[in-house]
């Protein structure tokens, strides 16, 4: 009866309110039901009407030129059922289709109105699509997820970037590239990722520990880097994008090609090269910032519902100068540096990549099977393998310019597989067994000792989650995880910092050669940690979303918190990590309220985390070498506590203007001392005006404003003697620097050139009024300004 | 059946790979780094002109980075006499030790001792030159008023501004060394 009523109605209702503005526009995105990917060549038909288009690579299309009323869409895929939607246009609209994917099952369909893809339930989670990350192609990951609210970057200068969710960073973000969780040292804070953000087709970022599939210990949240989607068609398509900046004088150039066929069969290639030369602030040259990117990636396989194999290779190769004047000696050149207010050393632009800098290469291969058992589920198995090796260059005397300071080598082989049992309509239920090893040899040739040790790492996890639909409005979930690790290393230790750290009272069972001034010791940590999580969303006429989840989650510390043990020259500082450190727990509950109204939405985001034995690094006392005094940085662990809030909104003023406001805000304490948290991101908010003209060649034009406010809650600064001045001093190296304004502005448009060709332009003007700015979260904020303002071109051809 | 037979087939292949995984750890220990570039010991030679004693300041650190401080000793000097000075730098770590001098006369260009003095020291000159006629600072004149408490402290530049004014801050550049010696001027 009901369907009859919609046939009816969507054939006469056009014509009953003829006459009416004919000029709506329906657009929206076709999504895969089960692994939630965009689905690009998806036919989109206006029944009983000669409208009808495709989806695009991203999954997204757009039907114009359509009359107020009630419409019955056909959406088909070759992979899926087809399946009819009745929907009632007014005003321009904006719709998802999920496509069911199973063909066993019964023809199903959800439309949505703009949520993003899920990896949970009930956890927070942001997405970026391709669109938004091809702004950033000369850029870095980081600059592209800072988009999102709540996270952020703790960077080294402008390419060194890592990512922070809700305030956390390094070991507790997990990184996956194309289903391969990244082993490259993450520790330092100077080590960025090493993922092409051109070869990325969609970043989703999950905020919290729920993800169990991809670890357990990602205590601020887990970041998904995957490459489009292929559709089984017979195609063959690619795309060139070159952009060139001004600031740092170069450019980038990435490109890739797709040949699918219709039989599941593709292969894929990408290859893309970026060079820049020092980059600028507005008053001076920040000498030595430039970089040099090469990145490809390879990708074959089959894909069919019932069986499928993937085959996968990316190489990365990045070298990156570091600010000359952040090389310092001790800490009076560190004192001189924070007071000066500008750089210590400022020369005139060049390309030249000198000291200090660091070159690090990242092989990563992957092959992946899966299995689909009929009316049971599916079966993944995974073999992934990946090396890092990083060079990184200081500045040294004599002959020793071109050798490396640090030279290390990580190889990791994870297996993997998972089992998804499917088959009941209501409960999903995903059990995976995971192995890995990992060797880590840092080369002695360097001269210097080791920043990281030797050592061997095995872990062993395992996971059982699942998720269960009550109702047609409730979903729950729940996850449990269990990790084993064990770190195998050989580390030598200077023997007056052996006693130093009171390790001959507890450890001296451990050393297994005795050389004077060094000894040798074999500490093999063992490290169970269970994770869990559970949460339900509540989603009622999909103009309403609540989420509410909680997870609990362990992480082992890692080899830099545990081994520590030396003078790092960038950061004038004697970093010191500890055998004793146990791992960290985190009790995270976060809540969600998604409300769409006619004309705007909002996401009111708050989450509160409290982690025992939180793991940190900060300065504790100082110590005298013939090179003067260091500030020692120790690894300690205490209990903290995070509380925070992101916000969201949306709005569509007129039909071709719409806006965007986002706002976070996170406090991090240390709640056994009562004091502030160090590196927590200071509150920010991102508003931005949008106009769009399809009309004019797809004009978009934007304009985003990001203000910064100063982090006013801070570590206290530390007190130390200063042997130039001859007394005690304060190092203020914990004060934040001021709040900040920043306008960017980008506009774009499309042309059409021939049969599935168009090419894209777009201008982007970053920092626009040249506005002289620290960041607190940039290291390089004691020696220099921030970036100044910067005009990037960008040409993009699809075919 | 044929279903689960396949799967406890992978499950089963999976654990056999897993525990096949690597074991050759073996007694292969690492080899022991000697940090090459670092100072430890800094010893002053001052003799005086017209004859008297020779005196010696030194300055060691044997645990380089390590948490010792370095230990310094000094001896009295004697008044209004001019001390023809030379610095010697070493690294203890190695066996035999480095000499770590000839490295920077080698780079004598891109070095510079800089001088501070307090007390009843009256100068401390550099008194060698590098390729371009700058001031290095391994060989200077120390010069010592009437008895009294003095001090000097000696700052090694790498990479400073040359020629500069001798000060520290118009050298610049960083801090290789930073040692201040007190001591007692006698008669």
């Amino acid at each position: 009866m009901n369907s009859l009523k919609t046939i009816w109605l969507a054939m006469f209702l056009p014509f009953l309110i003829f006459g009416q503005d004919c000029d709506l526009k329906l657009t929206g995105t076709v999504i895969d039901y089960h692994d939630q990917s965009m689905l690009p060549g998806a036919t989109i038909t206006i029944l009983n009407s000669d409208k009808a288009t495709l989806s695009n690579l991203d999954g997204t299309f757009l039907i114009k030129n359509l009359c107020a009323g009630n419409y019955e869409i056909e959406v088909s895929h070759p992979e899926c059922s087809t399946v009819f939607i009745p929907i009632e246009i007014t005003e321009d609209r904006t719709i998802e289709i999920k496509l069911e994917h199973h063909l066993e099952e019964l023809k199903e369909v959800e439309v949505v109105g703009n949520s993003t893809r899920k990896q949970t339930n009930s956890a927070q989670e942001s997405t970026l699509k391709l669109a938004e990350i091809e702004q950033y192609t000369i850029g870095s990951l980081g600059d592209a997820l800072k988009e999102l609210s709540g996270v952020s970057t703790l960077n080294t200068g402008a390419f060194i970037s890592k990512p922070a969710i809700h305030g956390l960073n390094g070991s507790r973000v997990l990184l996956l590239n194309n289903g391969v969780r990244m082993q490259d040292m993450e520790w330092g804070d100077e080590h960025a990722p090493n993922i092409d953000i051109n070869a990325a087709g969609k970043i989703t970022v999950v905020k919290g520990a729920s993800a169990l599939k991809y670890g357990g210990d990602a205590i601020g949240g887990v970041i998904l880097v995957e490459p489009l989607t292929v559709i089984n068609k017979d195609s063959l398509f690619g795309k060139t994008v070159i952009s060139g900046a001004t600031n740092g004088r170069g450019g980038n150039i990435n490109t890739e090609l797709t040949k699918s066929y219709k039989s599941g069969w593709y292969v894929r290639g990408q290859v893309s090269y970026k060079r820049l030369g020092d980059q600028e602030a507005p008053d001076y040259v920040l000498s030595n910032t430039g970089i040099q990117n090469f990145g490809v990636n390879f990708n074959a396989g089959k894909r069919t519902f019932e069986m499928g194999w993937e085959a996968y290779y990316s190489y990365i190769n990045t070298e990156i100068a570091i600010l000359r004047a952040s090389h310092i000696g001790n800490t009076d050149d560190l004192i001189r540096s924070i007071n000066s207010r500008q750089p210590l050393v400022i020369r005139d632009f060049t390309y030249d990549l000198l000291n200090p800098r660091q070159q690090v290469g990242h092989h990563l291969a992957k092959g992946l099977f899966y299995k689909r058992f009929e009316g049971l589920g599916k079966l993944s198995l995974q073999y992934d393998f990946q090396q890092n090796q990083r060079f990184e260059y200081d500045i040294r005397r004599g002959e020793d310019d071109d050798r490396a300071s640090i030279d290390l080598r990580l190889t990791t082989h994870t297996l993997s597989t998972d089992f998804k049992w499917d088959a009941n309509a209501k409960l999903d239920v995903t059990v995976g067994l995971l192995a890995r090893y990992q060797e880590n040899f840092p080369n002695p040739d360097t001269g210097v000792r080791r920043l990281i040790p030797d050592y061997e790492k095995y872990d062993f996890g395992s996971f059982l989650i699942g998720e269960y639909k009550a109702t047609a409005d409730l979903t729950f979930d729940a996850g449990f995880r269990y990790d084993f690790s064990r770190i195998d290393a050989k580390k030598f230790y200077i023997t007056s910092r052996w006693e130093e750290r009171g390790y001959d009272q507890e450890f001296n069972d451990l050393i297994i050669e005795d050389l004077g001034t060094q000894l040798l010791v074999n500490p093999i940590l063992d490290f169970n940690n269970i994770s869990t999580t559970f949460g339900a969303a509540y989603a009622k006429d999909s103009n309403r979303k609540l989420r509410l989840n909680f997870a609990l989650a362990k992480r082992a510390p890692n080899p830099s918190e545990l081994f520590s043990d030396g003078l790092h020259h960038s950061a004038s500082r004697i970093e010191l990590g500890d055998l004793r450190i146990k791992s960290e727990t985190s009790h995270k509950v976060s809540f969600s309220w998604e409300e769409k109204f006619e004309h705007w939405s909002f996401t009111l985001a708050p989450y509160a985390n409290y982690i025992d034995d939180f793991i940190l690094l900060e300065p504790t006392n100082v110590e005298f070498t013939l090179r003067g005094a260091f500030p020692v940085w120790s690894y300690r662990q205490t209990n903290a506590r995070l509380f925070g809030l992101d916000f969201n909104a949306n709005a569509n003023w007129i039909a071709n203007l719409n806006t965007a406001h986002q706002f976070s805000i996170v406090k991090g304490t240390d709640t056994e001392n009562d004091i502030p948290i160090i590196n927590i991101p200071a509150a920010n908010t991102l508003n931005s005006i949008t106009f769009l003209k399809p009309e004019w060649n797809n004009f978009e034009f934007s304009l985003t404003s990001n203000y910064v406010f100063e982090q006013n809650e801070t570590p206290p600064n530390i007190i130390i003697f200063s042997p130039e001045q001859n007394q005690e001093v304060e190092l203020d190296i914990n004060s934040a620097p001021d709040a900040y304004h920043l306008i960017n502005i980008q506009t774009q448009l499309q042309f059409n050139l021939g049969k599935n060709n168009n090419l894209t332009t777009s201008l982007l003007i970053n920092n626009l009024t040249n506005t002289v700015y620290r960041d607190y979260l940039n290291r390089q904020r004691y020696f220099a300004d921030d970036l100044g303002r910067n005009i990037i071109i960008q040409l993009k051809f699809n075919y | 059946m044929k279903t689960f037979k396949f799967l406890a087939i992978f499950f089963l292949a999976a654990t056999v790979f897993v525990s096949c995984s690597d074991d050759d750890s073996g007694d292969n220990n690492p080899e022991p780094v000697n940090e090459e570039e670092t100072i430890t010991t800094m010893t002053i030679t001052l003799v005086p002109e017209g004859g008297g004693d020779t005196v010696t300041f030194q300055s060691q650190d044997l645990d380089g980075d390590g948490p010792n401080a370095p230990v310094v000793t000094v001896s009295d000097l004697a008044g209004n006499t001019t001390y023809n000075a030379t610095i010697v730098l070493l690294n203890e770590t190695e066996n035999p030790a480095e000499n770590i001098t000839e490295e920077v006369e080698e780079e004598a260009d891109e070095h510079q001792f800089i001088f501070e003095i307090g007390g009843s020291v009256a100068s401390a000159v550099a008194t060698d030159q590098d390729g371009n006629g700058n001031p290095v600072g391994i060989e200077f004149n120390l010069e010592t008023n009437t008895a009294g408490s003095g001090s000097l402290t000696v700052t090694l530049r790498h990479e400073p501004t040359k020629p500069n004014d001798g000060t520290l801050s118009g050298a610049g550049g960083e801090t290789d060394i930073a040692v201040t010696f007190n001591f007692n001027i006698t008669q």
